[in-house]
């Protein structure tokens, strides 16, 4: 499956080991990436917040340039993109005459966005493309005995209608779909769907972490081994935070995060270090004993 | 019929008995709403189950509660819904009655007078007091009519949709850790008058929220507000709109930070193309050698060491920035700013053109409006 890919600012910024794990896991799944390479950031929906239009322009143009590729498919592995994006996609294909001014934006560069292009994170590209039936024919090692929280954030699951979450498509039950087909358990905990603080993380600093160590807190006392995310933003707050976390919640945490593609390509046989997990604050390499957790089928 | 079972969630804390379960079963069509099986469970086995309600037709604003976890009106959730939902913390049970057992909880944010009564008065109230929520005329008031153009009311009209029935605040996560947010309800209020051409005071009513340390900046944008709302008034947009007005029209430096990151944030696209963390979290207090950033870069440093001793951050991802903004990317930036007006499309007037469910509220052309104080004055 050939699919234009978005990787986002953070996962080639102060999250590589996102990058890096998406880019091993993409040939074990049989996905193409093309990465646009030329594309900008989504806003995270500040610039959005700043001027509305600035931030529909520079993601008309990263659906332009992913339309390029010839792909009706693009792919993302940041939650916060896919708000950011969609929520700017809804207005490009709500109004012909918005859709218009914006692409008057992009035609010096030649480009101009269709209606069309379809927008996934790598979570939904996993179940509703490539299928879960298909994901467990590919397990080399499932991922017996490793108890794991999904923490889906705030991007990928709400706003419920722009999102596309219905009955037929229960996108906020993909994790944990997910997480039970690489032979896992899921850990449900209060904070499956709360927001992990780091969007107010410069504007009061107390409340953000305050909220990340909830989470942390409620999934260990749930005996979560780990949590594992769908968007690196979520990652920064939960890993890169934790331990001035710790300290503003007043207990130890010592909570691997994983990223999903972390998860997925544990249970496809790549090993911690081939998916980075050496470079999180919180140790999954030191914290998790992978020869017990992991039990090796091959 | 079919038999839905309800779990209703009992609590007095006259009593000082802890809180407990209660489940019963009523046989009701799919189509009945959540609000008659409790009143049916009342009537008919326990008069003492505390529910506030009134019109039972979603115009009161009294009935809020939450079903399977998510907030909403009981008098408009049909039990069929209610039942299908899977909001935070709620599990489904794994026998056969999955689809068929609903949990009803007092709302969350606020404190429990009983059952599924709670304190809108402790907290709600006493939020929405707290923005002024009423008209400032300008003065001279004029002889005639106040004429206010037709897609402005429009606009406004979407905050005015409001009921009060605090789903919003139920399930608001900023809320949850601060208690002292202003919060969706009382913000999206603000708006109302705000964003009101008729409205003497926008200036003070911008600065006093953005100063204030739990005002609009201490919203995490969870989109849970929106989610929440019966009534399409999406809360968290009209924050949105409040911190626009505040930090692009009114360029209120508020000490919350909130105007400086946000134009930390453009400053470094407009750069750099892509994000580059390392400058932002300065930048967001006032620049590296800033009084404000100097105890945050000294209090991340451990952190700052331990990326840099895994290899999670380099010496050039730390002090430089691997990317530059291609020149396209620049040019958008010159081109939007520099616009006289800010240019914003607001789908509650606009509608969605090919989608019925979402009408346009207006004529589509006048929907795409410059928005900017003095037009709107």
């Amino acid at each position: 499956m050939r699919v234009a890919y978005w990787p986002g600012c953070v996962s080639r910024g102060f999250a590589p080991e996102l990058h890096g794990a998406m880019a091993a896991v993409a040939p074990l799944l049989d996905i193409e990436l093309i990465e646009l390479d030329r594309a900008a950031c989504c806003g995270a929906g500040v610039i959005a917040e700043h001027n509305q239009e600035l931030a529909d322009t520079l993601n008309a143009r990263t659906f332009a340039l992913a339309q390029q590729t010839d792909g009706e498919l693009m792919m993302n592995i940041c939650s916060t993109c896919q708000g950011a994006q969609s929520e700017c996609q809804e207005r490009l294909d709500a109004n012909t005459p918005y859709r218009e001014q914006i692409n008057a934006n992009l035609s010096q560069e030649g480009l101009s966005y269709q209606k069309g292009i379809t927008n996934k994170n790598f979570l939904w590209l996993l179940v509703e493309d490539i299928g879960l039936d298909a994901v467990r024919a590919k397990v080399k090692r499932p991922l017996t005995e490793l108890r794991v929280g999904p923490f889906y954030g705030c991007y990928i699951v709400r706003p419920v209608e722009r999102l596309g979450i219905t009955d037929a498509r229960p996108r906020d039950r993909y994790m944990h779909l997910v997480i039970d087909a690489l032979g896992a358990t899921v850990i449900d905990y209060a904070g499956v769907y709360k927001c992990c603080g780091f969007p107010v993380i410069t504007m009061n600093k107390e409340a953000s972490l305050t909220q990340a160590g909830r989470h942390l807190g409620d999934a260990l006392d749930a005996e979560a081994d780990c949590l594992v995310v769908p968007c690196p933003l979520c990652h920064l707050n939960l890993d890169m935070q934790q331990p001035a976390t710790a300290k503003v919640v007043g207990r130890e945490l010592g909570l691997p995060v994983l990223h999903l593609p972390q998860l997925v390509g544990l249970a496809l046989g790549l090993s911690p270090k081939q998916l980075g997990m050496s470079k999180h604050i919180v140790r999954p390499t030191s914290v998790i004993d992978w020869s017990t957790s992991v039990v090796a089928s091959a | 019929m079919p038999e839905y079972t309800l779990r209703i969630r009992r609590y007095d804390p006259q009593s000082g008995q802890a809180a407990r379960w209660e489940e019963h079963t009523v046989e009701l069509s799919a189509r009945s709403s959540v609000l008659d099986a409790i009143l049916k469970v009342r009537d008919d086995r326990d008069g003492s189950i505390g529910i506030r309600c009134s019109c039972q037709q979603a115009i009161c604003g009294s009935c809020g509660v939450r079903m399977n976890g998510k907030p909403g009106l009981a008098c408009n959730t049909h039990l069929e819904e209610a039942a299908r939902r899977q909001g935070t913390g709620f599990k489904a049970p794994q026998d056969g009655r999955r689809n068929m057992v609903i949990t009803v909880e007092p709302m969350g944010n606020m404190p429990v007078i009983r059952d599924l009564i709670v304190d809108m008065d402790a907290v709600h109230w006493r939020k929405i007091q707290r923005v002024t929520p009423w008209l400032i005329n300008k003065q001279p008031v004029p002889e005639r009519e106040y004429v206010v153009p037709h897609d402005n009311m429009v606009d406004v009209t979407q905050t005015m949709a409001c009921i009060q029935c605090g789903a919003c605040v139920s399930d608001c996560l900023a809320m949850e850790v601060d208690p002292l947010f202003i919060g969706p309800a009382a913000l999206a209020k603000a708006y109302r008058f705000a964003g009101d051409p008729r409205d003497a005071e926008h200036a003070q009513r911008l600065n006093d929220l953005s100063q204030d340390r739990h005002g609009i900046y201490d919203c995490t944008h969870c989109f849970n507000c929106v989610d929440a709302c019966p009534k399409g008034v999406e809360p968290m947009n009209q924050i949105m709109r409040l911190r626009r007005m505040a930090g692009s029209d009114h360029k209120i430096e508020d000490d919350n930070n909130g105007y400086r990151h946000e134009h930390a944030f453009v400053k470094n696209i407009r750069k750099h193309g892509l994000l580059h963390e390392a400058d932002l979290l300065p930048d967001s207090y006032g620049g590296k050698f800033h009084p404000r950033a100097v105890p945050e870069l000294i209090s991340s440093l451990p952190t700052a060491a331990t990326a840099l001793a895994r290899r999670k951050m380099t010496p050039a991802t730390a002090l430089g920035h691997p990317h530059k903004a291609p020149k396209e990317v620049k040019r958008i930036f010159e081109q939007v700013e520099g616009r006289p007006e800010r240019v914003e499309l607001n789908l509650y007037v606009s509608g969605y053109e090919d989608d019925p469910k979402h009408a346009a509220h207006t004529d589509i052309a006048t929907a795409l409006h410059p928005e900017t104080e003095g037009q709107k004055s």
